[in-house]
Protein backbone atom coordinates (compact mmCIF):
# COMPACT_ATOMS: atom_id res chain seq x y z
CA UNK A 1 0.00 0.00 0.00
CA UNK A 2 1.36 3.57 -1.23
CA UNK A 3 0.36 7.11 -0.22
CA UNK A 4 0.36 10.26 -1.12
CA UNK A 5 1.73 9.20 -4.53
CA UNK A 6 1.39 11.67 -7.60
CA UNK A 7 -1.36 9.38 -8.87
CA UNK A 8 -3.28 9.59 -5.98
CA UNK A 9 -2.84 13.67 -5.88
CA UNK A 10 -3.52 14.02 -9.32
CA UNK A 11 -6.38 11.31 -9.60
CA UNK A 12 -8.51 13.07 -6.56
CA UNK A 13 -8.20 16.51 -8.52
CA UNK A 14 -9.83 14.53 -11.40
CA UNK A 15 -12.33 13.42 -9.08
CA UNK A 16 -13.07 17.27 -8.80
CA UNK A 17 -13.69 18.15 -12.73
CA UNK A 18 -16.91 20.15 -13.90
CA UNK A 19 -17.32 20.86 -10.35
CA UNK A 20 -17.54 24.24 -8.45
CA UNK A 21 -15.63 24.42 -4.89
CA UNK A 22 -16.89 26.96 -2.71
CA UNK A 23 -14.99 29.15 -0.40
CA UNK A 24 -17.27 28.86 3.26
CA UNK A 25 -16.00 30.27 6.46
CA UNK A 26 -18.44 28.80 9.10
CA UNK A 27 -19.60 25.02 9.32
CA UNK A 28 -22.94 26.77 8.43
CA UNK A 29 -21.97 27.83 4.90
CA UNK A 30 -19.54 24.68 4.57
CA UNK A 31 -23.29 22.65 5.29
CA UNK A 32 -25.12 25.33 2.46
CA UNK A 33 -21.92 24.60 -0.29
CA UNK A 34 -22.53 20.74 0.34
CA UNK A 35 -26.29 20.60 0.14
CA UNK A 36 -25.96 22.67 -3.19
CA UNK A 37 -23.86 20.42 -4.71
CA UNK A 38 -20.57 21.58 -4.34
CA UNK A 39 -17.89 19.28 -4.78
CA UNK A 40 -15.15 20.49 -1.99
CA UNK A 41 -15.19 23.74 -0.01
CA UNK A 42 -12.10 26.21 0.92
CA UNK A 43 -11.99 26.18 4.45
CA UNK A 44 -11.14 30.24 5.31
CA UNK A 45 -10.67 32.71 8.05
CA UNK A 46 -12.08 35.80 5.83
CA UNK A 47 -13.18 34.95 1.97
CA UNK A 48 -10.79 37.46 -0.46
CA UNK A 49 -13.51 40.25 -0.13
CA UNK A 50 -13.08 40.83 3.20
CA UNK A 51 -9.08 40.34 2.77
CA UNK A 52 -8.76 43.13 0.33
CA UNK A 53 -11.14 45.41 2.60
CA UNK A 54 -9.27 45.02 5.70
CA UNK A 55 -5.69 44.63 4.67
CA UNK A 56 -2.98 43.46 6.84
CA UNK A 57 -1.44 40.03 6.44
CA UNK A 58 -3.89 37.62 5.54
CA UNK A 59 -2.41 33.86 7.01
CA UNK A 60 -3.83 30.49 7.07
CA UNK A 61 -6.92 30.15 8.93
CA UNK A 62 -7.00 29.03 12.56
CA UNK A 63 -7.14 24.97 12.85
CA UNK A 64 -9.85 24.69 14.88
CA UNK A 65 -11.88 26.74 12.51
CA UNK A 66 -10.80 24.24 9.99
CA UNK A 67 -11.39 21.05 11.99
CA UNK A 68 -15.36 22.45 12.64
CA UNK A 69 -15.61 22.44 8.75
CA UNK A 70 -14.19 19.28 8.23
CA UNK A 71 -16.60 17.47 11.10
CA UNK A 72 -19.72 19.65 9.22
CA UNK A 73 -18.96 18.08 5.91
CA UNK A 74 -18.85 14.65 4.16
CA UNK A 75 -17.17 16.38 0.84
CA UNK A 76 -13.50 16.97 0.76
CA UNK A 77 -12.32 20.62 2.50
CA UNK A 78 -9.70 22.18 0.94
CA UNK A 79 -7.61 24.97 2.93
CA UNK A 80 -5.00 27.80 1.91
CA UNK A 81 -1.80 28.83 3.01
CA UNK A 82 1.08 31.50 2.02
CA UNK A 83 3.29 31.27 -1.04
CA UNK A 84 5.87 29.19 0.16
CA UNK A 85 5.28 28.68 4.24
CA UNK A 86 6.25 25.24 5.19
CA UNK A 87 5.19 25.53 8.24
CA UNK A 88 1.73 26.06 7.63
CA UNK A 89 1.29 23.71 4.96
CA UNK A 90 2.54 20.62 7.56
CA UNK A 91 0.02 21.95 10.15
CA UNK A 92 -2.71 21.62 7.35
CA UNK A 93 -1.47 18.08 6.57
CA UNK A 94 -1.12 17.03 10.19
CA UNK A 95 -4.94 18.28 10.60
CA UNK A 96 -5.87 16.09 7.35
CA UNK A 97 -7.18 18.57 5.05
CA UNK A 98 -7.52 17.04 1.87
CA UNK A 99 -6.09 19.38 -0.49
CA UNK A 100 -3.74 22.54 0.02
CA UNK A 101 -4.13 26.08 -1.94
CA UNK A 102 -1.13 27.62 -1.90
CA UNK A 103 -2.70 30.67 -2.61
CA UNK A 104 -2.32 34.43 -3.54
CA UNK A 105 -4.88 35.50 -1.91
CA UNK A 106 -3.05 34.83 1.59
CA UNK A 107 0.01 37.40 2.37
CA UNK A 108 3.49 35.63 0.94
CA UNK A 109 5.77 34.76 3.58
CA UNK A 110 8.64 33.45 0.82
CA UNK A 111 10.20 36.00 -1.72
CA UNK A 112 12.14 33.62 -3.48
CA UNK A 113 10.45 30.35 -3.25
CA UNK A 114 7.24 28.10 -3.37
CA UNK A 115 6.68 25.23 -1.44
CA UNK A 116 8.64 22.16 -2.65
CA UNK A 117 5.06 19.95 -2.98
CA UNK A 118 6.95 16.87 -3.44
CA UNK A 119 7.94 16.28 -0.08
CA UNK A 120 4.18 16.48 0.78
CA UNK A 121 1.87 13.52 0.83
CA UNK A 122 -1.15 15.65 0.70
CA UNK A 123 -1.64 17.43 -2.80
CA UNK A 124 -1.30 20.87 -3.74
CA UNK A 125 -3.12 23.15 -6.16
CA UNK A 126 -1.61 26.75 -7.42
CA UNK A 127 -2.61 29.67 -9.11
CA UNK A 128 -1.20 30.68 -12.48
CA UNK A 129 -1.65 33.51 -15.15
CA UNK A 130 0.19 31.68 -17.74
CA UNK A 131 1.86 28.99 -18.93
CA UNK A 132 5.06 29.76 -17.50
CA UNK A 133 3.66 29.92 -14.05
CA UNK A 134 1.61 26.73 -14.91
CA UNK A 135 4.83 24.79 -15.20
CA UNK A 136 6.51 25.75 -12.41
CA UNK A 137 4.63 24.95 -10.04
CA UNK A 138 3.51 21.32 -11.88
CA UNK A 139 7.01 21.11 -12.18
CA UNK A 140 7.21 22.32 -7.90
CA UNK A 141 5.04 18.62 -7.56
CA UNK A 142 1.50 20.80 -7.49
CA UNK A 143 -1.53 18.13 -8.30
CA UNK A 144 -3.84 21.35 -9.95
CA UNK A 145 -3.68 23.85 -10.91
CA UNK A 146 -6.03 27.15 -11.02
CA UNK A 147 -5.98 30.42 -13.28
CA UNK A 148 -5.34 33.33 -10.84
CA UNK A 149 -7.93 35.64 -11.60
CA UNK A 150 -8.06 38.68 -9.35
CA UNK A 151 -9.77 37.38 -6.39
CA UNK A 152 -12.30 38.77 -4.04
CA UNK A 153 -13.18 41.77 -6.95
CA UNK A 154 -16.41 40.02 -8.22
CA UNK A 155 -15.07 41.14 -11.69
CA UNK A 156 -14.09 37.76 -14.16
CA UNK A 157 -11.44 39.77 -16.77
CA UNK A 158 -8.39 38.78 -14.95
CA UNK A 159 -9.77 35.14 -14.64
CA UNK A 160 -10.59 35.16 -18.42
CA UNK A 161 -7.29 37.06 -19.13
CA UNK A 162 -5.37 34.12 -17.32
CA UNK A 163 -7.36 31.14 -19.32
CA UNK A 164 -6.91 33.23 -22.63
CA UNK A 165 -3.68 33.49 -22.59
CA UNK A 166 -2.61 29.92 -20.99
CA UNK A 167 -4.69 28.73 -24.55
CA UNK A 168 -3.15 30.75 -26.43
CA UNK A 169 0.70 29.58 -25.17
CA UNK A 170 -0.48 25.92 -25.38
CA UNK A 171 -1.35 26.54 -29.01
CA UNK A 172 1.97 28.06 -29.90
CA UNK A 173 3.26 25.56 -28.29
CA UNK A 174 2.28 22.77 -30.45
CA UNK A 175 3.65 24.16 -33.46
CA UNK A 176 7.35 24.25 -32.21
CA UNK A 177 10.30 22.71 -32.72
CA UNK A 178 12.76 21.60 -30.61
CA UNK A 179 14.96 24.69 -30.78
CA UNK A 180 12.19 27.26 -31.08
CA UNK A 181 10.68 25.15 -27.36
CA UNK A 182 14.18 26.11 -25.82
CA UNK A 183 14.08 29.54 -26.49
CA UNK A 184 10.59 29.44 -25.21
CA UNK A 185 11.27 27.85 -21.64
CA UNK A 186 13.67 30.45 -21.17
CA UNK A 187 11.07 33.28 -22.41
CA UNK A 188 8.77 31.77 -19.80
CA UNK A 189 11.03 30.52 -17.44
CA UNK A 190 9.54 26.99 -17.60
CA UNK A 191 11.03 23.60 -17.29
CA UNK A 192 12.14 22.58 -21.09
CA UNK A 193 10.75 18.44 -20.31
CA UNK A 194 7.85 20.16 -18.56
CA UNK A 195 6.98 22.10 -21.64
CA UNK A 196 7.90 18.90 -23.71
CA UNK A 197 5.06 17.20 -22.31
CA UNK A 198 2.47 19.77 -22.51
CA UNK A 199 3.30 19.71 -25.95
CA UNK A 200 2.79 16.53 -26.68
CA UNK A 201 -0.24 16.01 -24.44
CA UNK A 202 -1.98 19.65 -26.02
CA UNK A 203 -2.97 20.31 -22.36
CA UNK A 204 -1.74 20.84 -18.85
CA UNK A 205 -0.96 17.39 -17.34
CA UNK A 206 -3.00 18.10 -14.18
CA UNK A 207 -6.40 19.36 -13.32
CA UNK A 208 -7.01 23.16 -14.37
CA UNK A 209 -9.72 25.27 -12.93
CA UNK A 210 -10.72 28.74 -12.99
CA UNK A 211 -10.65 30.81 -9.92
CA UNK A 212 -10.64 34.94 -8.75
CA UNK A 213 -13.80 37.02 -10.03
CA UNK A 214 -16.51 34.50 -10.78
CA UNK A 215 -19.84 35.91 -9.01
CA UNK A 216 -23.02 34.64 -11.59
CA UNK A 217 -23.69 31.56 -13.07
CA UNK A 218 -23.18 32.73 -16.60
CA UNK A 219 -19.02 33.71 -14.97
CA UNK A 220 -18.58 29.82 -14.23
CA UNK A 221 -20.52 28.58 -17.33
CA UNK A 222 -18.18 31.11 -19.53
CA UNK A 223 -14.92 29.72 -17.37
CA UNK A 224 -16.29 26.45 -18.93
CA UNK A 225 -16.44 27.61 -21.86
CA UNK A 226 -12.95 28.69 -22.16
CA UNK A 227 -11.86 24.80 -21.26
CA UNK A 228 -11.51 25.07 -16.91
CA UNK A 229 -12.17 21.67 -15.79
CA UNK A 230 -14.11 23.32 -12.68
CA UNK A 231 -14.22 26.43 -11.32
CA UNK A 232 -13.22 27.76 -7.43
CA UNK A 233 -15.87 30.69 -6.40
CA UNK A 234 -14.74 32.82 -3.44
CA UNK A 235 -16.25 35.53 -2.26
CA UNK A 236 -19.18 35.49 -4.95
CA UNK A 237 -21.40 33.02 -2.53
CA UNK A 238 -21.15 34.05 0.67
CA UNK A 239 -21.18 38.10 -0.39
CA UNK A 240 -24.28 37.73 -2.81
CA UNK A 241 -27.63 38.37 -1.59
CA UNK A 242 -28.97 34.73 -1.64
CA UNK A 243 -26.19 32.22 -1.04
CA UNK A 244 -28.15 28.63 -1.05
CA UNK A 245 -29.72 29.81 -4.57
CA UNK A 246 -26.86 31.26 -6.12
CA UNK A 247 -24.43 28.50 -4.88
CA UNK A 248 -26.93 25.91 -6.56
CA UNK A 249 -27.71 27.95 -9.94
CA UNK A 250 -23.79 28.20 -10.15
CA UNK A 251 -23.12 24.92 -9.57
CA UNK A 252 -25.44 23.67 -12.62
CA UNK A 253 -24.28 26.28 -14.49
CA UNK A 254 -21.13 24.80 -14.54
CA UNK A 255 -22.00 21.27 -15.60
CA UNK A 256 -24.29 22.82 -18.43
CA UNK A 257 -22.46 25.38 -19.79
CA UNK A 258 -23.14 24.88 -23.34
CA UNK A 259 -26.91 24.62 -22.63
CA UNK A 260 -28.01 28.55 -22.97
CA UNK A 261 -31.85 27.82 -22.19
CA UNK A 262 -30.77 25.85 -18.75
CA UNK A 263 -28.28 28.73 -17.90
CA UNK A 264 -30.76 31.67 -18.27
CA UNK A 265 -33.62 29.43 -16.32
CA UNK A 266 -30.92 29.19 -13.73
CA UNK A 267 -29.27 32.53 -13.95
CA UNK A 268 -33.22 33.87 -12.87
CA UNK A 269 -33.98 36.24 -10.05
CA UNK A 270 -31.07 35.18 -7.91
CA UNK A 271 -30.97 38.33 -6.07
CA UNK A 272 -28.21 40.82 -5.71
CA UNK A 273 -24.56 39.84 -6.46
CA UNK A 274 -21.55 40.19 -4.81
CA UNK A 275 -20.66 43.74 -5.33
CA UNK A 276 -17.93 43.98 -8.25
CA UNK A 277 -14.69 46.41 -8.50
CA UNK A 278 -13.38 47.71 -11.81
CA UNK A 279 -9.67 46.43 -11.98
CA UNK A 280 -8.54 49.63 -13.17
CA UNK A 281 -9.55 50.95 -9.31
CA UNK A 282 -7.20 49.14 -7.25
CA UNK A 283 -4.11 50.06 -6.83
CA UNK A 284 -0.89 48.20 -8.64
CA UNK A 285 0.43 47.31 -5.51
CA UNK A 286 -3.20 45.56 -4.03
CA UNK A 287 -3.43 42.87 -7.18
CA UNK A 288 -3.08 39.60 -5.61
CA UNK A 289 -2.16 38.08 -8.81
CA UNK A 290 0.99 39.64 -9.05
CA UNK A 291 2.08 37.54 -5.73
CA UNK B 1 -22.36 -1.06 -28.92
CA UNK B 2 -22.99 2.43 -27.41
CA UNK B 3 -21.46 3.08 -23.65
CA UNK B 4 -22.57 6.07 -21.69
CA UNK B 5 -20.44 7.63 -18.60
CA UNK B 6 -22.77 9.70 -16.38
CA UNK B 7 -21.31 13.11 -17.27
CA UNK B 8 -22.53 15.89 -14.44
CA UNK B 9 -19.43 15.79 -12.84
CA UNK B 10 -16.26 13.65 -12.16
CA UNK B 11 -13.42 11.64 -13.83
CA UNK B 12 -16.14 11.36 -17.21
CA UNK B 13 -12.87 12.33 -19.23
CA UNK B 14 -10.75 8.85 -17.88
CA UNK B 15 -13.79 6.49 -18.16
CA UNK B 16 -14.67 8.04 -21.65
CA UNK B 17 -10.68 7.13 -22.91
CA UNK B 18 -10.74 3.78 -21.70
CA UNK B 19 -13.95 2.68 -23.44
CA UNK B 20 -12.49 4.36 -26.61
CA UNK B 21 -9.59 2.18 -25.95
CA UNK B 22 -11.80 -0.76 -26.30
CA UNK B 23 -13.44 -0.07 -29.33
CA UNK B 24 -16.52 0.76 -28.40
CA UNK B 25 -18.72 4.25 -29.02
CA UNK B 26 -18.74 5.60 -25.64
CA UNK B 27 -21.08 8.93 -25.02
CA UNK B 28 -21.20 11.39 -22.20
CA UNK B 29 -24.64 11.42 -20.37
CA UNK B 30 -25.95 14.73 -18.99
CA UNK B 31 -29.48 14.31 -19.73
CA UNK B 32 -32.39 12.00 -20.32
CA UNK B 33 -32.36 12.08 -24.13
CA UNK B 34 -28.59 11.02 -23.99
CA UNK B 35 -30.01 7.51 -22.22
CA UNK B 36 -31.42 6.46 -25.43
CA UNK B 37 -29.68 3.26 -27.04
CA UNK B 38 -27.46 2.50 -24.65
CA UNK B 39 -26.29 -0.97 -24.10
CA UNK B 40 -24.39 -0.03 -20.43
CA UNK B 41 -23.92 2.93 -18.22
CA UNK B 42 -20.81 3.52 -16.15
CA UNK B 43 -21.15 5.64 -13.34
CA UNK B 44 -17.88 7.38 -12.98
CA UNK B 45 -16.20 9.03 -9.73
CA UNK B 46 -16.59 12.49 -8.45
CA UNK B 47 -18.73 13.66 -5.61
CA UNK B 48 -21.71 11.76 -5.03
CA UNK B 49 -23.71 14.33 -3.34
CA UNK B 50 -22.99 16.52 -6.17
CA UNK B 51 -23.47 14.12 -8.51
CA UNK B 52 -26.98 13.23 -7.25
CA UNK B 53 -28.01 17.09 -6.91
CA UNK B 54 -27.23 17.75 -10.45
CA UNK B 55 -28.98 14.35 -11.50
CA UNK B 56 -32.21 15.67 -9.76
CA UNK B 57 -32.41 19.08 -11.30
CA UNK B 58 -32.86 17.65 -14.95
CA UNK B 59 -35.28 14.80 -14.69
CA UNK B 60 -31.46 12.25 -15.57
CA UNK B 61 -32.09 10.87 -11.94
CA UNK B 62 -35.50 9.40 -12.42
CA UNK B 63 -35.09 8.61 -16.09
CA UNK B 64 -32.16 6.68 -15.08
CA UNK B 65 -33.41 4.95 -12.38
CA UNK B 66 -36.20 3.59 -14.85
CA UNK B 67 -33.54 2.31 -17.24
CA UNK B 68 -31.25 0.54 -14.38
CA UNK B 69 -34.85 -0.88 -13.03
CA UNK B 70 -35.11 -2.77 -16.53
CA UNK B 71 -31.88 -3.82 -16.38
CA UNK B 72 -29.26 -1.66 -17.89
CA UNK B 73 -26.22 -2.64 -16.90
CA UNK B 74 -23.84 -0.56 -14.92
CA UNK B 75 -20.56 0.28 -13.64
CA UNK B 76 -19.97 2.34 -11.14
CA UNK B 77 -16.13 3.74 -9.42
CA UNK B 78 -15.98 4.74 -5.81
CA UNK B 79 -18.76 7.84 -6.20
CA UNK B 80 -20.80 6.07 -8.69
CA UNK B 81 -21.05 2.54 -6.67
CA UNK B 82 -22.39 4.68 -3.36
CA UNK B 83 -24.96 5.94 -6.60
CA UNK B 84 -25.85 2.49 -7.08
CA UNK B 85 -25.97 0.97 -3.23
CA UNK B 86 -28.77 0.02 -1.53
CA UNK B 87 -27.76 1.52 1.69
CA UNK B 88 -25.07 4.13 2.95
CA UNK B 89 -23.94 3.48 6.23
CA UNK B 90 -23.01 7.18 7.14
CA UNK B 91 -25.65 9.36 5.24
CA UNK B 92 -29.08 9.68 5.59
CA UNK B 93 -30.01 9.69 1.78
CA UNK B 94 -29.47 6.38 -0.81
CA UNK B 95 -29.47 7.42 -4.31
CA UNK B 96 -30.63 4.64 -7.05
CA UNK B 97 -30.83 1.88 -4.52
CA UNK B 98 -30.10 -1.16 -6.14
CA UNK B 99 -27.00 -3.32 -5.57
CA UNK B 100 -27.37 -4.99 -2.85
CA UNK B 101 -24.79 -3.57 -0.56
CA UNK B 102 -24.19 -1.50 2.65
CA UNK B 103 -21.15 1.32 1.64
CA UNK B 104 -19.14 3.52 4.26
CA UNK B 105 -18.38 6.55 2.44
CA UNK B 106 -15.19 8.38 2.66
CA UNK B 107 -14.46 5.06 4.64
CA UNK B 108 -10.32 4.82 4.02
CA UNK B 109 -10.46 8.05 5.33
CA UNK B 110 -9.17 11.56 4.17
CA UNK B 111 -7.05 12.57 1.27
CA UNK B 112 -3.57 12.01 2.87
CA UNK B 113 -4.48 8.04 3.45
CA UNK B 114 -5.64 7.54 -0.34
CA UNK B 115 -2.98 5.17 -1.70
CA UNK B 116 -2.23 2.35 -4.70
CA UNK B 117 -2.57 -1.10 -4.19
CA UNK B 118 -2.65 -4.24 -6.20
CA UNK B 119 -5.71 -6.55 -5.98
CA UNK B 120 -6.45 -9.79 -6.84
CA UNK B 121 -9.56 -9.95 -8.52
CA UNK B 122 -11.42 -13.09 -9.85
CA UNK B 123 -10.79 -14.39 -13.19
CA UNK B 124 -8.63 -11.75 -13.83
CA UNK B 125 -5.53 -12.04 -11.65
CA UNK B 126 -3.38 -9.01 -10.19
CA UNK B 127 -4.81 -5.59 -11.39
CA UNK B 128 -3.51 -2.53 -10.12
CA UNK B 129 -5.81 -0.15 -7.98
CA UNK B 130 -5.77 3.48 -6.75
CA UNK B 131 -8.08 4.13 -3.56
CA UNK B 132 -9.09 8.24 -3.08
CA UNK B 133 -11.28 8.19 -0.15
CA UNK B 134 -12.42 5.63 -1.41
CA UNK B 135 -15.83 3.70 0.24
CA UNK B 136 -15.91 0.46 1.54
CA UNK B 137 -18.52 -2.07 1.25
CA UNK B 138 -19.62 -3.22 5.00
CA UNK B 139 -22.24 -5.71 4.01
CA UNK B 140 -23.10 -7.73 1.18
CA UNK B 141 -26.86 -8.85 0.29
CA UNK B 142 -27.29 -12.04 -1.09
CA UNK B 143 -27.08 -12.87 -4.72
CA UNK B 144 -23.92 -10.37 -4.50
CA UNK B 145 -20.33 -11.91 -6.00
CA UNK B 146 -17.45 -10.99 -4.12
CA UNK B 147 -14.67 -10.15 -6.97
CA UNK B 148 -11.80 -8.56 -5.34
CA UNK B 149 -11.34 -7.94 -1.44
CA UNK B 150 -8.82 -5.13 0.18
CA UNK B 151 -7.90 -6.55 3.80
CA UNK B 152 -10.91 -8.67 4.29
CA UNK B 153 -13.02 -6.22 2.82
CA UNK B 154 -15.35 -6.44 -0.38
CA UNK B 155 -14.07 -4.06 -2.92
CA UNK B 156 -15.44 -4.91 -6.20
CA UNK B 157 -18.88 -6.40 -6.52
CA UNK B 158 -21.42 -7.86 -8.91
CA UNK B 159 -25.04 -8.44 -8.55
CA UNK B 160 -26.20 -9.26 -12.01
CA UNK B 161 -25.70 -6.36 -14.46
CA UNK B 162 -24.64 -4.13 -11.62
CA UNK B 163 -20.83 -3.77 -10.93
CA UNK B 164 -19.47 -1.71 -7.88
CA UNK B 165 -15.87 -0.86 -7.49
CA UNK B 166 -14.40 1.04 -4.27
CA UNK B 167 -11.44 2.10 -6.29
CA UNK B 168 -10.91 3.32 -9.99
CA UNK B 169 -9.54 1.06 -12.92
CA UNK B 170 -9.80 4.22 -15.16
CA UNK B 171 -6.54 5.82 -13.51
CA UNK B 172 -4.42 3.24 -14.13
CA UNK B 173 -4.16 2.40 -17.47
CA UNK B 174 -5.30 -1.27 -17.34
CA UNK B 175 -8.43 -1.80 -18.95
CA UNK B 176 -9.35 -5.03 -17.77
CA UNK B 177 -12.46 -4.52 -15.20
CA UNK B 178 -13.52 -2.09 -18.46
CA UNK B 179 -13.46 -4.97 -20.64
CA UNK B 180 -14.90 -7.38 -17.96
CA UNK B 181 -17.88 -4.84 -18.02
CA UNK B 182 -18.51 -5.06 -21.53
CA UNK B 183 -18.83 -8.46 -21.31
CA UNK B 184 -21.47 -7.96 -19.08
CA UNK B 185 -23.39 -5.57 -21.44
CA UNK B 186 -22.51 -7.74 -24.09
CA UNK B 187 -24.37 -10.68 -22.42
CA UNK B 188 -27.15 -8.43 -21.02
CA UNK B 189 -30.49 -8.49 -23.24
CA UNK B 190 -30.93 -4.14 -23.93
CA UNK B 191 -33.37 -2.93 -21.57
CA UNK B 192 -36.51 -2.86 -24.48
CA UNK B 193 -39.43 -1.69 -22.41
CA UNK B 194 -37.84 0.83 -20.27
CA UNK B 195 -36.10 2.27 -23.85
CA UNK B 196 -39.41 2.88 -25.62
CA UNK B 197 -41.05 4.50 -22.57
CA UNK B 198 -38.13 6.61 -22.93
CA UNK B 199 -38.70 7.71 -26.07
CA UNK B 200 -42.21 8.08 -25.74
CA UNK B 201 -42.63 10.00 -22.45
CA UNK B 202 -39.19 12.21 -21.94
CA UNK B 203 -36.71 12.23 -24.92
CA UNK B 204 -37.47 15.13 -26.87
Amino acid sequence: MEKGTYRVKTGFADMFKGGVIMDVTTPEQAKIAEEAGAVAVMALERVPADIRAQGGVARMADPKKIKEIMDAVSIPVMAKVRIGHLAEARILEALGVDFIDESEVLTPADPFHHIDKWQFKVPFVCGCRDLGEAARRIAEGAAMIRTKGEAGTGNVIEAVRHMRLLNDQIKRLRGMDRAELVSYAKELGAPLEMLEMIREQGRLPVVNFAAGGIATPADAALMRMLGADGVFVGSGIFKSADPEKRARAIVLACTHYDDPELLAQVSEDLGEPMPGVEIDKIPQEELMQYR
Amino acid sequence: MKIGVLAVQGDVREHLRVLSRLGVEAVPVLKPSHLAGLAGIVLPGGESTAMWRLMRTTGLAEALKSQLDAGLPAFGTCAGMILLAKKITNWPETFFGLLDIAVERNATGRQVDSFEERLTVDGLGEVPAVFIRAPLVRRVGEGVEVLARWQGQPVLVRQGALLGASFHPELTGDDRIHAYFLEICTQTKPPQEAATRLNGEIAP
